[in-house]
């Protein structure tokens, strides 16, 4: 059979490199393994047969066909990730093959571009985050909370850590999946019922001196910006606990940055900076740290550094502190990662110098009006209770409706509006008239007057 | 160009500064959407975030230099001429698998039938992608011999620390204290890191002098606290674990599991199966094996598949099946959870779906034969060359993947595999693994995959006969190279000295500020 994507897969070629190795029969090359469990025919996966690329084209587009697309209005779905506008400049950097086809770049003198723009990626992050060191990313959001607590166990070599409530479900679930094989006592602290924020009374009440991180999320799951920051900050590092901190960042346009309250370790995800929804990922997780030689030896993840020339003549990047990795440390490495979402940081640094710090500021003021508007204009339903919480928010904000969200949801769902998050069975609100409603950049005042409007209709 | 007459190879070489060089952060080449509507929205809401965000609000403009789409564009298009992919070149990186990526499946990964897809949207509303993810499930679990598979992992990594998990739940569910993870001393590094997350302790297997498992050493670390082994097959070396049957057996017989790290499937799809080989839980690499682009060091998806009881143990959710309806199946009574958010990484688990549609079953067995076909005629052409040999029983086949010592040459001439790879840079062919499996000194691992050309691969057996007659020659140039590369040999110890190191501009700026900034 003809192989487009194995060029020497022709009969002569074949044959002449089986001359050349010294076999007539292609099998002599497998007669190593035990015979009875060789296939005696190829397994029936696939569509039965080869098939062209147009034969391909016509199957996918008839999967794709029962997808529905919601771009007018976009979506109002929350919950961690948000439709966002892409730049096209965004996506043609990344289509540039010699970036995406390329590997780890391992030998640097090879890949400097790569390597410059992962240390672009790093330095424009840790401006944002005003931390001192990110690294080239992790999975995602979740799993580098995961991890950052596994590294501040490994800093303060204590077994209790404390997590604020208000956290998105899911990343809560992957901490405990992370954690299943450590000797670990995961408390989690409650929150305000009235603010949405984080029960500081609580927290100092469970944070003790064997707690080796206070986790917060800034906004938290509701939307919800933690105001009281500062204070966390300080009950941790009263006790020699290490405070980490998980962040939106477009929404540091406008927020504080957790560099500038006291963060050891920030994590987060990235995907709101020119990334596509893709049902789920691949998305960008962020993970910095202070300047401390502790916390940095004790990073996860790829890290490229500035270097010379052998000859000192020149700069150059490669990457650096490598003995922290599996691939030398083994057992003893700081982590098991190696493939990370590389691509998706040149993405982001692409989209950050688009904007620039102005450009990201109006953009995050913009998000900022454009969802207080929407939850503004949602109050004015009798019943409604929006936002729910009354800490000030970004971009995501919980509404109460005065009967059961589904109907309200499949009510706009059949007007072509993708409402809400259903929160009846998401911890930690698990209330079936509330939604978690997600207001961009990409919304218009008629968009949201739309939605709006269709709700009325629902009540 | 005229036969024959060849001028050597270059890469780009820009100049090009760091963004920061470049722009500054009043600049931006963004036009926000609706921004005439903004005024409107603060008179309407009487506030503006200023206000509201009181001691929140961030004091200064990030710290990010804006720039201009064109200045956006040129910026990394130079980065990228100064980067090398498989579209570039060949990448024999052992172990690595890279492959071509199929150009298709770009185009349609990028389809926003995929891309605008929320991942909380109703099901109904995503049936097309799901019904795609569902065969992707089916095609692989049969590829593998297994009887489901999480598609949620995002790397091998992921996959390993997720089967190292499931392992540990399903001895803790049954109340056996087992906590010794065995694994060869050939493994991939992240087999022992993972297995170390999990909580196991390891236990490393030597391998024997045919490059195997050693039998004897294997029985004698076998113990009521075993938990199970982590096994590649083929191993790193490239060469079949040919006992595996009776290694599958000692475990199970001693009531311990099997993990198979599917990196070195590439050779062997199609042909035999982990499930056939006793492999409890597997995990596949599908931007290796499957054609899905490695993105300069991710996204990946590191799917993993589990057989009989085990399956119960999974991430969580499943894609399923109920009449004509695909769902998520969330249910978990002994699923270790969750091992990241959502589903998985979508985009590269739709392209391994094109990657299997298009070959069929028939064309993944013979990608394979062809991925061994391209490692032993390397091997045949590199027969006799002095200066490299192919340690443990080279008259063995090997299978994906081949690894060469260097230590003749290095012996004669002081000329080690990093100034090889550094050697072959400078002809623009990319380096293999070097160093890797600990077990070779001077290793050289190589990978060819199908995708490669003949002519390819005599050009790089030809590029590695010739290194070694330089390094005859004059050994001290070679320490020089690479000079037709962006950039020459850099500095490993000032990159990680405490006092230079450097990892953002950031840390740049201070110490251009005047701090003194030590790790």
């Amino acid at each position: 059979m003809r192989l487009p994507w194995a060029p020497a897969a022709n009969e002569k070629d074949r044959r002449e490199m089986l001359r050349r190795i010294g076999i007539d029969d292609v099998m002599e090359l497998y007669k190593d393994v035990p015979r009875k469990i060789v296939l005696e025919k190829p397994p029936g996966i696939g569509f039965g047969r080869q098939l062209s690329e147009w034969e391909l084209r016509r199957i996918v587009d008839s999967m794709l066909r029962k997808n529905k697309v919601y771009t007018d209005p976009p979506p109002f779905l929350g919950g961690g990730v948000c439709f966002h506008t892409i730049p096209a400049v965004v996506d043609a950097i990344v289509s540039r093959n010699e970036f995406y086809t390329a590997y780890t770049p391992y030998q640097p003198e090879i890949n400097q571009g790569l390597l410059q723009a992962f240390f672009e990626y790093q330095s424009l992050m840790a401006d944002l985050l005003e931390m001192d060191v990110a690294n080239v990313s992790m999975y995602d959001w979740s799993t580098a909370a995961a991890e950052a607590i596994l590294a501040a166990m490994r800093v303060t070599k204590r077994r209790k850590v404390v997590v604020a409530g208000n956290i998105h479900p899911e990343r809560m679930e992957v901490i405990k999946t992370w954690l299943l094989g450590k000797d670990v006592n995961i408390q989690l602290v409650g929150f305000d019922r009235e603010t949405g924020r984080v029960d500081l009374e609580q927290l100092e009440n469970i944070v003790d001196n064997n707690t080796a991180a206070v986790y917060v999320e800034v906004p938290n799951f509701f939307g919800v910006i933690e105001d009281g920051v500062d204070a966390i900050a300080e009950v941790a590092h009263k006790r020699k606990a290490l405070f980490i901190v998980g962040v939106d960042p477009l929404s540091l346009g406008i927020v504080r940055p957790p560099g500038s309250y006291g963060a050891d370790i920030v994590v987060g995800d990235a995907q709101p900076l020119g990334l596509g929804l893709n049902y789920g990922g691949p998305y960008l997780g962020i993970f910095a740290t202070r300047w401390d030689r502790k916390l940095v030896r004790q990073m996860p993840g790829r890290l490229i550094g500035l270097t010379k020339t052998i000859d000192g003549k020149e700069y150059g990047f490669t990457m650096i502190l490598q003995t922290r990795e599996q691939h030398i440390r083994r057992e003893k490495a700081t982590s098991n990662i190696t493939s990370n979402e590389a691509l998706m940081a040149v993405a982001a640094a692409a989209y950050m110098v688009l904007l620039g710090g102005s450009g990201l500021r109006e953009l995050a003021r913009s998000i900022w009006l454009r969802s207080h508007y929407a939850a503004k204009r949602l109050a004015e339903f009798e019943g409604v209770e929006s936002p729910l919480f009354g800490g000030e928010f970004f971009k995501e904000f919980v509404v109460k409706f005065p009967k059961p969200y589904h109907t309200v949801h499949r009510m706009l769902l059949e007007k072509g509006i993708l409402g809400g998050l259903p929160l009846a069975d998401k911890p930690p609100l698990m209330d079936d008239c509330s939604a978690l409603f997600c207001v961009t950049e990409a919304h218009s005042m008629k968009d949201i007057d739309r939605l709006v409007e269709a709700i009325g209709e629902a009540l | 160009m005229i036969p024959g007459a060849r001028s050597g190879w270059r890469q780009a070489r820009w100049s090009e500064p760091l963004v920061y060089e470049l722009g500054s952060p009043d600049n931006s080449g963004f036009i926000r959407p609706y921004s005439d509507e903004d005024a409107e929205l603060e008179r309407v809401l009487g506030a503006t975030p200023e206000e509201k965000l009181g001691r929140m609000l961030r004091d200064r403009v990030p710290e990010i230099p804006g720039l201009s789409e064109i200045e956006v564009v040129r910026h990394f298009t130079r980065l990228s001429q100064m980067s090398y992919g498989v579209d570039v070149g060949p990448v024999p990186l052992g172990s690595c698998t890279m492959k071509y990526n199929p150009k298709i499946s770009e185009d349609i990964a990028r389809d926003p039938r995929i891309r605008y897809l929320h991942p909380y949207q109703d099901p109904d509303t995503v049936q097309g992608l799901l019904e795609m993810l569902y065969l992707l499930e089916r095609w692989l679990a049969e590829l593998t011999g297994m009887d489901r598979c999480s598609l949620q992992t995002p790397a091998g990594a992921a996959g390993e620390l997720a089967g190292a998990l499931m392992i540990r739940k399903y001895f803790m569910d049954r109340g056996e204290d087992r906590d010794e993870m065995l694994i060869p001393d050939s493994a991939h590094g992240t087999n022992p890191a993972s297995a170390a997350m999990a909580g196991f302790k390891v236990v490393r297997i030597p391998t024997s002098e045919n490059g195997t498992v050693d039998m004897e050493a294997l029985d004698a670390a076998l113990s009521e606290r075993t938990a199970g082994i982590m096994l590649t097959n083929p191993n790193t070396l490239g060469i079949f674990e040919d006992q595996i049957l009776e290694i599958a057996d000692k475990l199970h017989s001693i009531g311990a599991l099997l993990y198979y790290d599917g990196a070195n499937l590439n050779g062997i799809m199609g042909i035999v199966r982990p499930g056939d080989m006793g492999f409890d839980i597997i995990h596949l690499n599908l931007h290796k094996t499957f054609g899905a682009p490695h993105g300069g060091g991710g996204p990946g998806a590191g799917v993993v598949c589990a057989r009989g009881e085990l399956v119960d143990y999974l991430p969580r959710p499943l894609i399923a099946k109920k009449g004509d309806r695909y769902y998520w199946d969330y249910e978990c009574e002994k699923c270790i959870g969750r091992i990241r958010m959502f589903y998985g990484n979508i985009a590269p688990l739709v392209k391994a779906f094109i990657y299997i549609a298009m070959l069929g079953g028939e064309g993944l067995r013979e990608a394979a034969i062809q991925s061994v076909i391209n490692t032993n005629y390397f091997i045949a052409l590199m027969g006799g060359v002095d200066g490299y040999e192919l340690p443990y029983d080279p008259e063995r086949p090997r299978k994906h993947e081949l690894v060469l010592s260097a230590k003749p040459l290095k012996q004669e001439t002081g000329v080690t595999a990093e100034d090889i790879a550094k050697a072959l840079l400078d002809r623009g062919l990319h380096a293999p693994t070097i160093y890797f499996p600990l077990i070779v000194d001077e290793a050289l691992m190589i990978e060819f995959t199908e995708s490669e050309p003949r002519r390819q691969i005599e050009e790089y057996a030809v590029a590695l006969q010739e290194i070694a007659r330089e390094a005859r020659r004059n050994p001290s140039a070679l320490k020089q190279l690479p000079k037709n590369t962006s950039i020459g040999r850099l500095d490993n110890v000032y990159a990680n000295h405490p006092r230079s190191v450097t990892p953002t501009f950031r840390v740049l700026r201070r110490r251009l500020q005047g701090e003194q900034l030590s790790l």
